[in-house]
């Protein structure tokens, strides 16, 4: 059936609007095709590979030792929690007994790492907003967690500090009690940010109700870490399947309610504290003994496949690794990354809002483009 | 001849000189100010604590190859920087620096002009500039600078609504379009218009932020969004301009505050005579002083608030400020006929 529509007194068009990949806040090398409706975002498509460097490939050519050194380059604003889900597969593959100790240092390690990686997403999200008093803020603190790393592994982007079977390296003297320091002085600003975005009406007009997305639709979407806990869903794989150290420590998972981005923003302040909470615990208990277990010279697993996964700052990071027995690298590797899931939300999340939108909500789902690409 | 040509153009110089220097200073005081609030240094490097920054800077952009993009508009992608600077610098023309000085034997006078209609001027060349911006935009003939002119377009038009209903309502009170004549105003009620009116000038000061392009209300240039919006395409000199042209627009906003709210060169309460030592400091260095730390006031917003979105940007401007404003009019219309 065909109807008689009134031609338009000016004809207008969609606009079709390349952000990126180079584009001051797309994060990295993230392209985005937008369509436009003047201002108004009707479509968007992600264009990823920029970045793309093979890791899972050439994972298949090295050892299993120096695929760590790989993991490392994935997402590098949170290299110890990539270490730390890659070396634990291994030894869930090879069934090999991690001492306490190291078990301890790995909890401390990742969560040092997830706080500097919310410091970093809460800078340049609300950079991104036009903050940016709280992107230097922000970096300002991290670069205390950048000090601890430095000071127990010598780097301070790409540690590389975790080996198959335990820790490469004893904790420095009076290391904990620096951690300590960092965390009441890392407690002490947090109302500087709060001061500067929480109730600030202009952070709220641009934060709430932008980007909402349901609990049900963020789990059909694959999402993970704080876009899943922001629409209220209480998923944490350090609660539901502890690892390292996590079954001896007392926090709780932070979850929002609307699943908006200023939910998640509240959660990621909130967990920012659940991890100074873990810290004083790991820190005070810190338990005498080795940090190496006993690993056999020559790293060659059984033959077999296991998965395992962790939460890493930007959600659940998994490997899946699968071994022929016979060789001495992985037959294959799989990385089931958090920022490229929590990707695959963003056309989702922006479609109906403004370009201004577009960048708050990339910021939110805080992705790392060496994750996406790998 | 002395009186006629040479002492004007002296004035004209002088003011020129000063606010081109004023313009040099104020961007390092915009990034020292934000390195301090966001606890950094800041320039350090050029001269003493980064004092010739600006100067480096400016030299750069000189030596930076002047790029005209292939698909521009060549007559009005070169036209449109001096479009924006020059209504802004003009505009000076009929700001009062300073009260009628006398210097070796000749009568200086504290403006460049002093014109019966200063204030409408004022508004109607600083409504001028915005066609530097639209066609610096459109010319640039790239999906960044358009999206960016379009929002400097609506939001510099509907801001500039409000400003003007503040204007009126100074004008209400002092009775006179001539800048010099509302200064001589505020000398006679013994208050500055800035207590009388704290309504209007607080409206004021938005719609500058707003006019100037300053955050929060940088949309057409908003960096995370359109990249550099109306300029993406500019470089070298050009783009010195469109950037002289805003720090003059925020001169120009910060100097007619000072005129119509902060009482010009007036020290503060003028008539309260225990207070007359403070008419020692001459009339300009006042001057000076309040469009300094009404300047300042810019820079403290920029390093506090996040940005508006343009659609938010717009309903602040037409659901409130303009009703606010015309309201306010309304109340001093009558306070006036009734008083």
């Amino acid at each position: 059936m065909e109807t008689e529509t009134p031609r338009p007194m000016f004809d207008t068009d969609e606009m079709v609007l390349n952000m990126g990949p180079q584009h001051p806040s797309t994060h990295g090398v993230l392209r985005l095709v937008l369509k436009l409706d003047g201002e108004r975002v009707v479509g968007c498509d992600p264009v990823i590979g920029y970045l793309h460097r093979g890791i899972e490939k050439l994972s298949e050519h090295r050892d299993y030792t120096q695929v760590v050194l790989l993991t490392d380059r994935m997402d590098y604003v949170a290299a110890a929690t990539n270490n730390l889900g890659y070396v634990e597969t291994i030894e869930k593959l090879y069934s090999l007994e991690v001492p306490r100790r190291a078990r301890y240092i790995r909890t401390i390690l990742a969560e040092l790492q997830r706080v500097a990686s919310h410091l970093l997403w809460l800078g340049s999200s609300a950079g991104d907003l036009g903050a940016l008093t709280v992107l230097l803020f922000g970096l300002r603190e991290r670069e205390l967690v950048l000090d601890l790393f430095e000071e127990y592994c010598g780097a301070r982007l790409t540690y590389n500090t975790m080996r198959i079977g335990g820790q490469p390296v004893d904790v420095p003297p009076d290391w904990g009690r620096k951690i300590l320091a960092f965390c009441d002085e890392q407690e002490r600003k947090l109302p500087d940010y709060e001061d500067l975005l929480t109730n600030n009406r202009i952070f709220l007009q641009r934060t709430k109700g932008i980007g909402v997305i349901s609990g049900a639709d963020a789990i059909a979407l694959g999402l993970s870490g704080p876009p899943l806990r922001g629409s209220g869903v209480a998923r944490d794989v350090r609660k539901d399947e502890p690892y390292a150290a996590y079954d001896e420590m007392d926090f709780d998972i932070a979850v929002g309610t609307e699943g908006d981005t200023y939910d998640r923003y509240l959660v990621r302040l909130e967990e920012i504290r659940q991890s100074l909470r873990i810290l004083r615990q790991a820190v005070d208990g810190l338990p005498e003994g080795p940090v190496m277990g006993k690993v056999p010279r020559l790293i060659k697993p059984p033959a077999g496949e296991t998965f395992h996964a962790i939460e890493a700052p930007k959600g659940e990071l998994g490997f899946f690794v699968a071994s022929d027995g016979k060789s001495v690298s992985p037959y294959r590797m799989r990385v089931r990354p958090a920022s490229f899931c929590n990707l695959q939300a963003l056309p989702r999340l922006v479609v109906g809002h403004l370009v201004a939108d577009v960048v708050a909500l990339v910021g939110t789902i805080d992705i790392v483009l060496g994750e996406v690409d790998r | 001849m002395v009186e006629t040509v040479i002492v004007p153009l002296i004035v004209i110089l002088t003011v020129l000189f000063a606010v081109l220097t004023t313009v040099i200073f104020m961007v390092l005081l915009e990034r020292k100010v934000q390195a301090w609030v966001q606890v950094r240094y800041g320039p350090m490097r050029v001269g003493y604590h980064g004092l010739l920054q600006t100067v480096a800077d400016v030299l750069k952009l000189f030596l930076k190859e002047d790029i005209t993009p292939a698909r521009a508009d060549r007559w009005l992608f070169t036209i449109a920087p001096l479009m924006a600077l020059v209504p802004a610098l003009i505009a000076f023309a009929v700001i009062p620096l300073s009260r009628d000085l006398t210097l070796f034997g000749l009568r200086f006078p504290g403006q460049v002009a002093d014109v019966n209609v200063g204030l409408l001027y004022v508004v109607s060349v600083g409504t001028l500039g915005i066609y530097g911006i639209i066609l610096g935009g459109w010319a640039s003939n790239s999906k960044y600078p358009l999206l960016g002119s379009l929002r400097s377009s609506a939001q510099i038009i509907s801001y500039e609504i409000a400003v003007t209903m503040t204007l009126v309502t100074v004008i209400v009170l002092s009775g006179t379009l001539s800048m010099t004549g509302i200064v001589h105003a505020q000398l006679d009620k013994g208050w500055w218009f800035g207590f009388m009116q704290p309504v209007a000038f607080f409206i004021y000061f938005v719609g500058g932020l707003a006019e100037t392009n300053r955050l929060p209300f940088d949309l057409p240039e908003a960096e995370q969004e359109l990249v550099a919006g109306f300029h993406t395409e500019y470089s070298g000199m050009r783009f010195a301009f469109f950037f002289l042209a805003e720090y003059t627009n925020m001169i120009v906003i910060s100097a007619v505050a000072t005129t119509l709210f902060l009482g010009g060169w007036l020290p503060p309460f003028p008539n309260v005579a225990w207070l007359g030592f403070l008419g020692v400091v001459p009339g300009w260095a006042w001057f000076m002083l309040k469009t300094f730390g009404f300047l300042y006031v810019f820079l403290w917003v920029r390093a506090t608030f996040p940005r508006y979105r343009y659609d938010q940007l717009m309903r602040l401007g037409w659901k409130w400020l303009i009703p606010l404003s015309i309201a306010n009019l309304v109340v001093t219309g009558l306070m006036k006929v009734l008083v």
